[in-house]
Parts: structure tokens; sequence; C-alpha cells
């Protein structure tokens, strides 16, 4: 694990941020949209109004379209774990496989059979099939997002492994604690309820649109009232699980945390900073305020972290310098304890090889003392445990801010639209026209966080990131990342431009 | 209950379950021979739409099984995992992309304004089924020719050829491999579409799509010949009692000998798909896709089955024998494939599902007015 290619680990992130965000377009709007889908169409079979089967058609229509490229840009990643981080998918493949495999098992199948029915079914099926397939979506959509999620979870918090030196890998040891992990029931929760409010306010955009052009009215009206109400829902939804999300980074990723608030230096009855900005130049060593500008909320960082306003909050610098007054420990010592692990692995491993057992076994045992540390050891300096907290701080907030202001969108949008009055309210139809925007920037900048402020780790603790990667010249990832590019781009235009056809279109007569 | 099975036996259980699923998407390749059929067959938009519509509701069954044979190996044999999408790079990633462009051609051909234009999308189709499969013929045709690499104490790969996985497409083995499942994919797809279309007014394009049936197992035959014939004669990997992997003469063959049930998979498999393109393109049947399609899944665990098992190693290095993965040597632990192996029960139940919903679908062939409406493809 010498020959470390720097440049290779920087076009590897790149091409995954690329891949990954791109997928992340697309993938909101199918968990969203696949139940909003649903609903329209259990109205129609409920009530049996053509008006609603209409309406269900013709954003079933837009599903299909956005499906087909969440599809076509989703199938890379479950390989780019092996081309790019091929070190990573063998380290802890033994864990990190499964979620993938059940994924395809329960999940994709559902997703690719009864998607056919719910395109080509509507003259081939009985009603109650159909609707029955069209649930199926949607719950195959979400299950799949469950198992990734997982499987995410599982690099943020490992847990249910140990350490095998005789493979040097990371092996299974307990399904069920990787699957009902805290970190993945937050993840799955949170992660599928942006998706929700995404959707939602993506069926607010083209409905407000027709609005403003005073086109398909009573299709707008109501789609606007069932998404807003799922909308709201999912805010609050949002809500709760970030919350939730918080508090378990408080315990199981307290740097990530100190990140995205931008806490230097730890305090009891830590203050919520609900708006800031950083000051460039701040280091973890100096005491400056990190802040050049910033609105607090006392006390509520410590309520939300540690469900205590008096509990403390570890900041960035002592979790790099440790603070002993609090018994955290730091970076520095963990760096001296991983040191002495890397090299007794590498010990055991030699003396394996020479066929002396007697030094292996005096190896693995000074190793097994040190072997939470491993990852620590190939620091080269305790400031590498810091991730960008320009990033993940402003993208943190962003989500938060946005988070909160479409609650009171989606509220203030329900009481005008049962009032009927959304007419004569075109601000509040302009509104969300941008907002949809706005949305997919603010669900993007979630993932923001949980990746970025993951760093430097690909497994927390465990595996720095460029320890992952495959064992290629740097060039290879670069000519893929420019082809993923090239070819998502072109294909996201194309989606655009169909979809804007398809808007204008509108829905068909019954 | 699984956890009390030998690990070995849990080895050779998830070895059985990737063969499956492999085969099972050669299968699902009459998608991919449609797609290149296309040009030929279709000789004007009804007949085209008439084409896509049908491999329209399917395309998704066969991305998905691709799917989860890498999650299925990514979990059951992550050093294989990581050693193969790792260091043969470029034919993966070619291989890929040319299911990328895929996904989106269904959805977006007839689209208006879409950008591209409808040719450009049948082109991705076309590349998809020809250039895609070739590849992943070649490609499976390493687990018998052998690979460029090696793996060092942490398990690491190393590449040793510079076009990185592409060379497995200039071995004549391998590209014989390749070319036989594109022209079988091409029976397959003539075979379902027969199968599936209604072709009340369309006499001409059902004699077009029955004589590529058969035109296209006559392009095969002698890509299969040279297959089979090689298989016979090469020399194979072997691995002995203590894992030391050695070239063995006549291995596959010897494997075919020792075990005679995969010998008659590969046999009654063969006949299968004759069989299915006798009735297509001679007998006027419009039931020989279930016999091309059960014989060419004979075929393909037969294939993976002699790479896989007889202590042979599945994903051979030619330039470091001892750097092979064996079925033994790549897998993941004992508890792991025992999770796996509870989850993978859920697959007869998955299977259910496929066959219901599939015949619920087609239980109406495909007419010209269903691909006149706006719902079509």
């Amino acid at each position: 694990m010498n020959h470390i290619d720097l440049h290779m680990v920087d076009w590897a992130r790149a091409q995954f941020a690329l891949t990954a965000m791109y997928h992340w377009i697309f993938v909101p709007l199918t968990l969203g949209l696949s139940f909003l889908c649903a609903f329209f169409e259990s109205i129609y079979v409920r009530t049996g109004n053509d008006e609603w089967k209409r309406i269900a058609k013709f954003w079933m229509t837009l599903f299909g379209i956005n499906f087909a490229i969440g599809i076509a840009t989703g199938i890379i990643l479950e390989f780019e774990f092996g081309t790019n981080w091929s070190n990573y998918s063998w380290m802890v493949g033994d864990i990190f496989g499964a979620p993938l495999a059940v994924e395809g098992i329960v999940a994709f199948f559902l997703e690719a059979t009864f998607f056919a029915v719910m395109f080509f079914g509507w003259n081939r099926v009985s009603k109650r099939f159909h609707l029955f397939s069209t649930w199926m979506v949607a719950i195959g959509s979400n299950l799949s997002a469950l198992w990734i999620l997982v499987a995410n979870s599982w690099m943020q918090h490992p847990v249910g492994m140990v350490f095998n030196p005789n493979t040097a890998r990371f092996e299974m040891k307990n399904f069920w604690e990787v699957l009902f992990s805290p970190v993945a029931i937050s993840k799955f929760t949170h992660t599928t309820s942006s998706g929700f409010i995404v959707s939602a306010l993506f069926i607010v955009m083209i409905s407000s649109w027709y609005l403003l052009k005073k086109k398909h009215v009573e299709m707008a009206k109501k789609s606007i009232i069932v998404a807003a109400v799922f909308g709201l829902l999912a805010c609050v939804y949002a809500g709760l699980t970030g919350d939730e999300s918080a508090f378990v980074d408080a315990r199981t990723q307290p740097m990530k945390l100190a990140s995205y608030e931008g806490l230097y230096n730890g305090t009891s009855r830590a203050d919520l900073v609900a708006f800031g900005i950083l000051r460039q130049d701040k280091s973890p060593k100096d005491d400056r305020d990190p802040f050049l500008f910033n609105v607090r909320i006392p006390g509520l960082l410590s309520l939300l972290a540690t469900r205590d306003r008096n509990g403390f909050v570890p900041g960035i610098k002592d979790l790099v310098y440790g603070n002993d007054q609090q018994k955290v420990v730091g970076v520095v010592t963990k760096m001296e304890r991983g040191k002495a692990a890397v090299a007794d692995l590498a010990a055991f491993k030699n003396a394996r090889k020479a066929g002396d057992e007697k030094a292996a076994a005096e190896a693995l045992q000074k190793f097994n003392v040190n072997k939470e540390y491993l990852g620590y050891g190939y620091f080269d300096k305790p400031e590498q445990s810091i991730p960008p907290v320009n990033l993940t701080f402003y993208s943190f907030h962003f989500m938060v801010i946005f988070g909160c202001l479409f609650t009171f969108y989606f509220l203030i949008l329900l009481i005008i639209a049962y009032k009927d009055t959304l007419e004569r309210n075109g601000w509040i139809l302009r509104l969300g026209i941008g907002f949809f925007f706005i949305g997919m920037l603010a669900a993007q900048a979630g993932w923001i966080v949980a990746e970025v402020g993951r760093q430097p780790w690909v497994i927390q603790n465990y595996l720095p990131t460029w320890i992952g990667t495959t064992n290629i010249a740097a060039g290879n990832v670069q000519a893929t990342f420019f082809m993923f590019l090239g070819v998502f781009t072109l294909l996201l235009l194309a989606e655009v431009k169909i979809m804007l056809k398809q808007i204008k279109i509108g829905p068909e007569e019954v | 209950m699984i956890g009390n099975l030998e690990y070995s036996t849990l080895q050779q259980i998830w070895w059985i379950l990737a063969s499956v699923v492999g085969s099972l998407f050669l299968f699902l390749n009459f998608v991919q021979g449609g797609q290149t059929l296309l040009w030929q067959v279709a000789k004007d938009d009804i007949e085209k739409s008439l084409v896509i519509n049908s491999l329209g509701t399917k395309w998704e069954l066969t991305f998905t099984t691709l799917v989860l044979f890498g999650g299925a190996l990514f979990a059951a044999f992550p050093k294989f995992y990581s050693t193969s999408f790792g260091g043969a790079y470029w034919v993966w990633i070619l291989i890929l992309f040319t299911f990328i462009v895929q996904a989106v051609s269904y959805e977006y051909r007839k689209k208006p304004n879409n950008l591209l234009g409808a040719s450009v999308y049948e082109a991705f189709l076309f590349i998809n089924g020809s250039v895609g499969i070739l590849l992943i013929g070649a490609a499976v045709g390493t687990f018998f020719t052998g690979s460029n690499f090696t793996l060092n104490d942490y398990n690491q790969v190393a590449w040793t050829h510079p076009l990185m996985g592409v060379e497995a497409a200039f071995s004549l083995f391998n590209l014989s491999l390749g070319l036989f499942l594109v022209f079988n994919a091409r029976v397959l797809g003539a075979m379902y579409l027969v199968n599936n279309i209604d072709f009340s007014g369309k006499a001409g394009f059902e004699t077009r799509l029955r004589k590529a049936c058969l035109m296209n197992l006559i392009y095969a035959l002698p890509f299969l010949l040279y297959v089979l014939v090689s298989l016979l004669v090469m020399d194979g990997f072997g691995f002995d009692k203590n894992g030391v992997v050695s070239m063995v003469p006549h291995k596959y063959l010897q494997n075919l000998l020792a075990m005679p049930q995969v010998l008659g998979l590969l046999l009654v498999g063969l006949v299968l798909v004759v069989w299915g393109v006798f009735i297509t393109g001679i007998k006027k049947s419009d039931k020989g896709i279930w016999f091309g399609g059960l014989g060419t899944v004979l075929v393909g665990l037969a294939v993976f089955f002699t790479a896989g098992f007889n202590n042979t190693p599945f994903y051979p290095s030619k330039v470091d024998l001892q750097s092979s993965l064996t079925i033994y040597n790549a897998s993941s632990t004992h508890y792991t494939l025992t999770v796996m192996t509870y989850v993978a029960l859920v697959i007869p139940l998955v299977l259910a599902y496929i066959a219901w919903v599939w015949k619920q679908m087609n239980a109406k062939k495909l007419t010209v007015d269903d691909v006149t409406g706006d719902k079509a493809y």
C-alpha cells in the first residue's frame, strides 16, 4: 500500500461525485413521483372519475422520462466501486457487497417488472392490477433506496464487522447490526423524505406554470393540492429525521457535526449557528472566532446533539488535539496507535510469509491492541482528519434553511389552494417555479454534507479515502470522467428537452 | 440451518446461483438480439414500432439481471469483483457505456423534441446489442483463456496488459464466444418477436423474422464450433488440493468427462436451441423462444460450471498462475454467504412474479393498433 497516486484519488473522487450527483438529479423524482402517481391513480380507481386518470397518466409520462435516465446514470454506480475503488471493494466487499446484491434481488426487479405494466398495461391488465403495479414501482424504488443507503450508512458508521489480518479485509459478523444501524435508519428516512419534497415541488412547479398560463386549470389545481399535502408531510418528516441524523452524527461522526456547525472549540451549552460567514484563514490551532458574522441560537446545538442543554459538544480542535478534561481522545494520539497497528500488521504478514508462526502470533497480539486505530496510521499529520469545513458548513445551512422555508411554503400553498384563490396569488405560483430548482440544490447539498463531511474517510475511522482506490494510472480515470461528463450531459439535455415538450403538450384528452 | 452448511458447500451454491443469474442474462439477451435485428427485419415505421414496443416491455429485465449479476458477484466473490472491474477496466467501462445509452433509448426514441433524433437512439440500441454483447462474450471467454493480472499480499490487483481488459477481444477464442453470443441473441430475438407480435396484414415482416432466426443460427455455427472444439483440445487451468494452480492438458474436456451432468446440460441445451430454431424457421410455430431460451440457459450453466467447478480457477491469471481466482479463494466469508443464501430464498418468489406479469402482459399479442396509440414507444 505504499504507492499511492494522489492524482488518481482526486480523479476517482471527482468521478464518483460527478456520477452520483448526476444520478441524484433523477432519483429524488423517482422516489417521490412514484408515490404521487400511485396517489393519483388510487383516487381514480376509488372515484372512477376519468379526470384523475388523465392526471395520473400525465404525471406518469413525466415520471417515465425521468425514470429512464435515472436507470442510465445508475448502472455505473453499481460497478464504479470495482473500477475506481478496487482496493476498497476487496477490503470491505464482504460487508458492502451484500446490500447491493439484496437491492438487486428484492428491489430492482420489482421496479423493472411492474414498470412495464404501469406503462403498457392500461389495456392489457385489470384496473386493480394496474394500480397494484403502480404501487409496486413506488415501493420497489424506495426499497432500492433503502439498500443502497444501508450500504452508505455502513461507510459512515461501520458496525457488525471485524478486521481479519489474514485476508487483510473487514468481514461481516452481524447483518442485523448493519441493517438496523441507527445511521441507516436516519439516513433512509431523511433521504427519502428529501426525494418526496423535491417531487412535490416538481408537481407544484409545473402546475403553477399551467395556472399562470391559464392552461389545464382543473388538473393543475387538483395536482397542487395532492402535492402540497404530500410536500408538507414530507417536510415535517424531513425535519424530524434530520434532527435524528444530527443526533446520530454527534455520537458516530463528531468531526462531521463540528464541521457543518463550524464549531472549532467544544463547549457545553453550545449555540446553534442559524446562519454565518466563515473566516477563511481560520486554523484549528488559533483561538480566533471562526465566524466573521453569525446569528446564534443559545444552547440549541447542545440540546440537538446531546438532548441536553448543558451537554458538551466537541469542536474540531478538541477532536484533533484531544481534550483531557472532557475525555476526548485526539487524532494525535490515535495516529500514534494507528502507526503501531500498521507496522504490526506488516510484521504479521511478513512473519506469516516466512513461516515464522511464533513471530506472527506475537505481531498479531500487538496488532490487536491498536487495531481500532488502524486507519489513523495512514495519516501524515493530524489536521488531515478535518473535512473541508467551508463546503460542509454552507451546504448544510443551505439545506436546512430552505428545508424550513419549504415547510411554510407548502402550508401557505395549501391554505390558498383550499380557499381556491391560487390564480389571484400569482406570487406563490411564481415562487413555486423557482423553488423546485432550489429544492434540487438543497437535496444535492444534503449529499455534500454526508459525503464531503465524511472525508478523509471512505470507511469512517478505518479506511482513509486514498487507500481505497484502484492501482491504475490516473489518466484512465480522467478519460472516463470526461466520457461520463459528455454522455450524461448529452442525455440530460435530451431529457430536459423532451420533458419541456411534454409539459407544453400537457395531459392527453380522455 | 443454512449456517450449518460447510463453507465449501456455500461457495459452490453461490457459484451455481451466479451461474443461474448469468445464464438467465444470456437468455434475456433476446432483447439485445432484437435490437440488432431492427434495421434488417423492420421495413417501415410501424414494423419498427412493433419491434421496439415488444422489446420495450422486457428490456429492463435484462438490464436488471446484469446489475444483479454484478451485485451478486460483489457480495459472494468480492475478490473477483475487485480484481476484474479494477483490472480489466476498459472492457467493463465499454460494456457499461453500451448499457447506459440503451437505457434511455426506448423511452426517448419517439418522443418529440428528443435532441438526437430516432435514428441515433436506434444506433444506441444496435451498439448495445452488438458491441455490448460481443465484449461480454469476450470477458466470459477469459474465464477459460486467462487474464493478465497479479495480486499482491494485500490482494490489490495490478493489470499487466496496457489495453486493460480490451485485449480479451483479440483472442480468437474469446472473440468467437462473443460473436456466438451476438448471433445467438439474434436467434432468440427473432423467436421472441415471432412469439409476441400479431402479424395480421404483416406477412412479409413475419417471413423476414422467421428467416432471420434460421440464418442467424447458421452464422452462429462456425463460432460455436470453434469454441467447442477449442474447449475440448485446449490446455486449461487447474488447482490441486493445496490450492496451487497449474496448467493442465485438456482441462476442460476433463471437466466435462468428470461432470457428465454438465456435459448433459451442454448437449441438451444445444439441441433445444436448434429445435427452437427449427420450429420457428421451418414449422411456423411461435413457441420457439421457450426452447431456445431454456436451451440457452442450459448452455450458459454448462459454460459457467465448466469454468468454476472440478478444481478449476474460474478467473485464471495467465501471467501469474498463483494469483488466479477460485470459488474458494475469492469468496466472502461463511457468515456473509449464509446471510446471502437466506436472502436468495426469495429468488423463486421473484421469478414467480416476473413469470406471472409476463403472462399477463403477453397474453394478447402486440398489434398494430397497440403501437399507434399515445402510450407507445
